[in-house]
């Protein structure tokens, strides 16, 4: 018996891990999930949270107007919160229906045309939403003054 | 046939006639349908409530038509030939009992989803194998083979025993919807498969068989819609196995 003495020698190597989809980008699907997961919770919270401030407090939904709306508007905090809401749920929304496009359109070019139409949509709308957040302006010098918010006195 | 007829005895099961609606299909065709084209037919057996399937398609195939094809070895629940659509689940024809199934009503038998089909019940299993094949379902190790066996606690063996029990009987993989939709997805039968090793306390290949359920088809697929767990024959609960792949993905813990 020379076994134990014999050296171990490996078989064949067992051919390399090869990447199915024939793209070389490791973990990007599992950052995808990752951020769904994050993404998903922080959204119940910030949409609920703005549902409840906006339609049941206060005179619920007869309270929103121009006015109301400029009036959150004023506050850093609310510019955040809705800045957040806005791209999370996009870019949330948008990889959910990334990876229904993935299941559903086999035709490459099909695959192709519906991606960028989506990337537009989701890139178009943050950049719209965010535009409208920031360069808000909740006192326009010719508006009728009973529509806007009551700092706007103050300011002229 | 006269005397058990007045004089049941006890507990006899009562044969009763149930109707199997087949979806059919014959690679050369019949005389009203093309060949590879699917056709309901309906067909009407003589069976006890507690006959299963299986024992119904045996009668079909016996007795009234020896076309109908369907694939089953063991008959007894272990070898995994005779996983079917029964009544729009994935089950073992051979696990099934028709009282189980409402009798009442006609049974309806397709062949399992997502897998192309050959004639009638059999489908081309061979892109499941391969996806099982593709994360490497045997032991891998480093360095010089021990002398006698390769230890492990009840504890380490207990970890992976859920996904010993799998048969490739392939009845998750062609009950889930994104296996249906998107042919490049590995399924859950091949994530249980890779479980079965990562787990194992005596194997060394767990990131070599990580690295390719890290793929964009490997297990961020999964929508934990849970059909593959109900559909497992054997009870195994294959999301929780896909859950506990992706943590280690995410963690590295295992």
């Amino acid at each position: 018996m020379t076994a134990s003495s014999a050296p171990f020698t490996p078989g064949p190597k067992i051919k390399e891990p090869r990447i199915r989809s024939g793209r070389l980008r490791p973990g990007a699907e599992q950052w995808s999930w990752r951020f769904m997961r994050i993404s998903g919770p922080l959204l119940v919270v910030l949409i609920l949270t703005h549902l409840f401030i906006n339609l049941l407090t206060g005179d619920g939904v007869n309270q929103i107007d121009f006015a109301f709306v400029a009036g959150k508007w004023a506050s850093p905090l609310w510019q955040v919160w809705d800045i957040l809401m806005l791209v999370l749920a996009m870019l949330h929304g948008g990889n959910g229906m990334r990876l229904l496009i993935n299941d559903y359109a086999h035709h490459a070019t099909l695959r192709k045309v519906l991606h960028s139409a989506l990337g537009v949509a989701v890139i178009g709308i943050i950049v719209l939403g965010a535009l409208v957040i920031f360069t808000f302006d909740p006192c326009p010098l010719d508006a009728d003054p009973s529509l806007l918010p009551s700092f706007c006195e103050d300011v002229r | 046939m006269t005397a058990t007829a007045e004089s049941p005895a006890v507990g006899e099961v009562k044969a009763m006639t149930v109707t199997l609606r087949i979806l059919r299909s014959k690679p050369e065709g019949t005389d009203e349908h093309k060949p590879g084209e699917q056709y309901w037919q309906e067909f009407q057996v003589e069976a006890h409530a507690t006959d299963r399937v299986l024992d119904a398609l045996h009668k079909i195939k016996w007795e009234q038509d020896g076309s109908l094809a369907f694939r089953r070895s063991c008959a007894h629940g272990v070898c995994g030939s005779d996983a079917m659509r029964i009544n729009a689940r994935n089950r073992l024809a051979c696990k099934t009992l028709l009282k189980d199934l409402n009798p009442a009503k006609p049974i309806i038998v397709e062949p399992i989803k997502g897998l192309p089909v050959e004639k009638d019940l059999i489908v081309d299993m061979e892109p499941f194998f391969a996806s099982y094949r593709e994360i490497m379902p045997f032991l891998m190790t480093t360095g010089n083979a021990p002398a006698r066996e390769r230890l492990q606690s009840s504890e380490q063996r207990d970890r992976f025993d859920d996904t010993t029990k799998c048969i490739l009987c392939a009845a998750c993989t062609t009950s889930c919807p994104v296996f249906w939709t998107d042919g490049q997805y590995f399924g859950p039968q091949a994530i249980v498969g890779a479980h079965r090793f990562i787990f194992d306390s005596r194997d060394e290949g767990q990131w070599d068989r990580l690295e390719i359920l890290n793929d964009k088809a490997g297990v961020w697929k999964c929508r934990t819609a849970f059909n593959c767990t109900e559909a497992c024959p054997r009870g195994i609960e294959v999301t929780k196995a896909i859950s506990e792949v992706k943590h280690a993905l995410t963690t590295g813990e295992f």
